[in-house]
């Protein structure tokens, strides 16, 4: 296929995974083609990435679909046809026998078959040992082709073959086998510290190696199937689309890590709304001061900016297992923009409700906080079920006095009530004492008011309810808040 | 005009020659930068040699760095030229009585009277240019848009005297601290760089090239350290010009190999908050 007509096809998937590329960028990208030739695919690579993707959250995104389009490309990257091993591989067996002290036999041709499981191991924990690269290239290959079991039209995953791979190389207990090979090897013991240093370095290198693995796996894939079908099937949410609610580990842990420089982001933009907002009445004294160098004429007045007070807020949040991850996140963003604010307080509930200010108080390290949020707020009542008639109640008895005008309450949840009394009288007397009262609801707008969630009945009384599925729309609500 | 690059291996190369070791995404980039005639755009976490990079490709093509840092409040003024005042009402007054009206209207507004600042004088430069714009993120949004127009002409247009076009197209870097999203428009006409840690093959080659005297054996444990530590969940995870006080601060304490103990005396040069010192040092003590 041409270079022109892989491109725009890589193009289109780029714009399909959600990355802004623009027509300008486009073309950017054809003009950066022409200088930096395809076969020097790293530079190649680097060189599309500067013109299309201007925001490091897309890079992962950007690096697969990458993967995908041009994976066939350069020649150490070409898939060796079954029973040829290429040069790299056979001088690599020869290496491995000569080891062994059996020269003969091995080296002609039968490739990988002509070995047991525990040998490969053995090779595979010698490459991993001293950190050879081509090797564990070269062992990833093999594995894949021995183990993997792929046949051309299966429709299976890639996560499948992964799988079987990796089943068959024992990896899980790899890290300690090294880890025990190097002990035995180094003449002293190890101090701890050097030890975890090791354990550091074989768990990158064991991760590197999987990523190999992983590639090939993507490579006879894309042979098989055609690029555009299987960047399909690769396609992920970028980390601001993830929802909260049906968020993989993985998932988690990208969305963990977009949560830091938004924050970062969000509270350096509202600082400079605050400051530039509006402008005040004239400044007189700075006039005059800033008259003298056009000689005493005040062409550039200057006004003195208000300093609109902060708000207070109350977060009031279900933390039962669906909404979990949901409320955890909106806790975390916002107590990282908590200067924002004058005072934020928070309470979780399941059925009982407890104040969990005081552990975001005692430490600066918002993680941990959420941590003892988990493990040690009471909020178990009677039967652990989301009961939020009765949270809301106890609420009110306990804290509903400390609501004044100038305190903005967010409720977050999705009101699946399990059927117990709504009490929506709560509600409605906080929103008569509140600057404001919203609801923050981590499903999609269309389950609304549907099965046991009584969404609408709180909405009602609030001055509105905002579907909160992902990052993005969180931080859209929360920039509008303050 | 010329290219200034033959190919990405030179780029590579040169760099390392004025102290700068490039990995491929870096010196790609630069590459293109030179050979498209667009800026960089260049972001990354504190301390991993954004700056540093425009001052060495300055260094490496023998051109002037000319320098605009920015700042919240930056203006016209400031950043593209100004029309200086004080020359101008002297000119009206020296010669009240002879000149026209219109003759001291023309004379006054011509570039005898014009203050080139940075991005006006980088374009207007005889002699080659690398132009800094740092920290592009700390103006505000409407200010980005007094960049746009040098940036895809480099040519700045006054009022009074009309278009000032770029004798030759100067390299421009632009840094940001991801403080804030910099606007679709600026990131248009900008390639992207994304400076992040060093690995760990780079990071120990840059100690042995910036710290003196650095034995082999003392980069490559500092280097695993400081990766074992950007591992854990930080506030604020060591860059690369903290790697190197480190280095330096080990080397001065004569240490040749570093243990448990003396990593943990001098992890305060590594970590800014005591709650990080607190969690690395309680990580590298315990093996799992």
């Amino acid at each position: 296929m041409p270079v022109l007509d892989l491109m725009s096809g890589f193009i289109v998937e780029l714009r399909n995974a959600g990355l802004p590329v623009s027509l300008t960028e486009n073309l950017d990208a054809m003009e950066a083609v022409k200088v930096i030739p395809i076969e020097d695919r790293d530079a190649f690579k680097y060189a599309l990435g500067a013109t299309l993707v201007k925001n490091n959250a897309h890079w992962r995104v950007f690096e697969t679909i990458f993967e995908v389009y041009f994976s066939l490309r350069g020649p150490e990257y070409a898939i060796t046809q079954d029973g040829q091993p290429d040069d790299f591989w056979r001088e690599m067996q020869e290496q491995m026998d000569q080891v062994k002290g059996q020269g003969e036999g091995k080296g002609s041709g039968g490739g990988m078959d002509s070995l047991t499981p525990e040998e490969i191991n053995a090779m595979l924990m010698r490459a991993l040992m001293s950190g050879d690269q081509a090797m564990m290239r070269a062992l990833a290959k093999q594995s894949v082709q021995r183990f993997a079991g792929m046949e051309p039209g299966r429709p299976v995953g890639g996560t499948y073959y992964l799988y079987r791979t990796l089943r068959n190389l024992d990896l899980d207990n790899m890290l300690q086998k090294l880890m025990d090979a190097n002990s035995e090897m180094s003449k002293q013991e190890l101090s701890s510290l050097e030890q975890r240093l090791e354990k550091d370095e074989f768990e990158s290198r064991i991760e590197q190696f999987k990523q190999e693995v992983e590639s090939e796996i993507r490579r006879r894939l894309v042979a098989d199937r055609g690029a555009e079908a299987m960047a399909k099937t690769l396609r992920k949410p970028l980390p601001e689309d993830v929802e909260f609610m049906h968020a993989s580990r993985d998932e988690m842990q990208s969305l963990k890590k977009a949560l830091y420089p938004l924050t970062r982001k969000l509270a350096a933009r509202l600082a400079r709304k605050r400051r530039h907002g509006r402008k005040g009445p004239l400044d007189f004294r700075n006039t005059v001061r800033h008259s003298l160098s056009y000689g005493g004429v005040p062409a550039d007045p200057k006004f003195r900016y208000p300093r609109p007070a902060k708000p207070e807020l109350m977060v009031i949040a279900d933390i039962s297992g669906s909404v979990a991850a949901f409320a955890r996140f909106t806790l975390m963003f916002v107590y990282a923009i908590q200067n924002q604010f004058s005072k934020v307080r928070s309470f979780v509930f399941i059925d009982g409700i407890d104040e969990v200010t005081k552990f975001f108080k005692s430490t600066e390290d918002i993680g941990e906080a959420i941590n003892r949020v988990n493990t040690e707020a009471d909020v178990v009542w009677v039967d652990g079920h989301s009961d939020y008639g009765h949270a809301f109640e106890v609420f009110w008895e306990r804290h509903g006095k400390d609501i004044n005008s100038k305190t903005t309450v967010l409720l977050l949840g999705d009101a699946r009530n399990n059927y117990h009394a709504a009490q929506s009288w709560v509600v409605k007397e906080i929103a008569k004492r509140a600057r404001h009262v919203y609801w923050l609801n981590p499903e999609p707008k269309s389950y609304w008011n549907t099965g046991d969630s009584i969404v609408g009945e709180y909405g009602a009384h609030t001055d509105g309810v905002f579907e909160c599925r992902n990052l993005r729309q969180l931080e859209g609500f929360v920039e509008n808040l303050t | 005009m010329k290219p200034r690059f033959n190919d990405v291996a030179t780029v590579r190369s040169g760099l390392k020659k004025v102290n700068y070791l490039a990995d491929d995404g870096i010196a790609g980039v630069v590459f293109l930068a030179d050979r498209l005639g667009k800026p960089v755009l260049i972001e990354g976490p504190a301390g991993t040699g954004k700056t540093q990079l425009a001052k060495s490709v300055a260094e490496l093509t023998g051109a002037r760095l000319i320098r605009l840092q920015c700042y919240e409040g930056l203006d016209e003024s400031k950043a593209l030229y100004e029309w200086n005042y004080k020359k101008q009402l002297l000119r009206i007054q020296a010669d009240k009585k002879s000149d026209s009206w219109s003759e001291v209207h023309d004379d006054i507004f011509s570039s005898e009277f014009l203050l080139a600042r940075p991005l006006l004088e980088a374009i207007t430069s005889e002699e080659p240019v690398v132009l800094l714009i740092d920290e592009v993120d700390r103006v505000e949004l409407e200010t980005e848009a007094l960049l746009l127009e040098i940036l895809s002409e480099y040519q700045v247009s006054i009022p009074e005297l009309g278009t000032i076009t770029a004798k030759q197209i100067p390299l421009v870097f632009l840094t940001s601290n991801n403080t804030r999203e910099l606007s679709e428009a600026l990131k248009r006409r900008c390639l992207y760089l994304h400076v992040d840690y060093p690995d760990l093959e780079r990071e120990k080659e840059i100690v042995l090239n910036k710290v003196p005297d650095i034995s082999d054996n003392l980069a490559d444990q500092i280097a695993r350290i400081v990766r074992s530590i950007r591992q854990l969940d930080l506030k604020k995870a060591p860059s690369v010009s903290e790697t190197l006080d480190w280095a330096r601060t080990l080397m001065l304490l004569g240490i040749e190999t570093i243990d448990e103990k003396e990593a943990k005396e001098t992890l305060h040069i590594l970590l800014k908050y005591q709650t990080d010192i607190a969690k690395a040092a309680k990580e590298l003590s315990v093996t799992k």
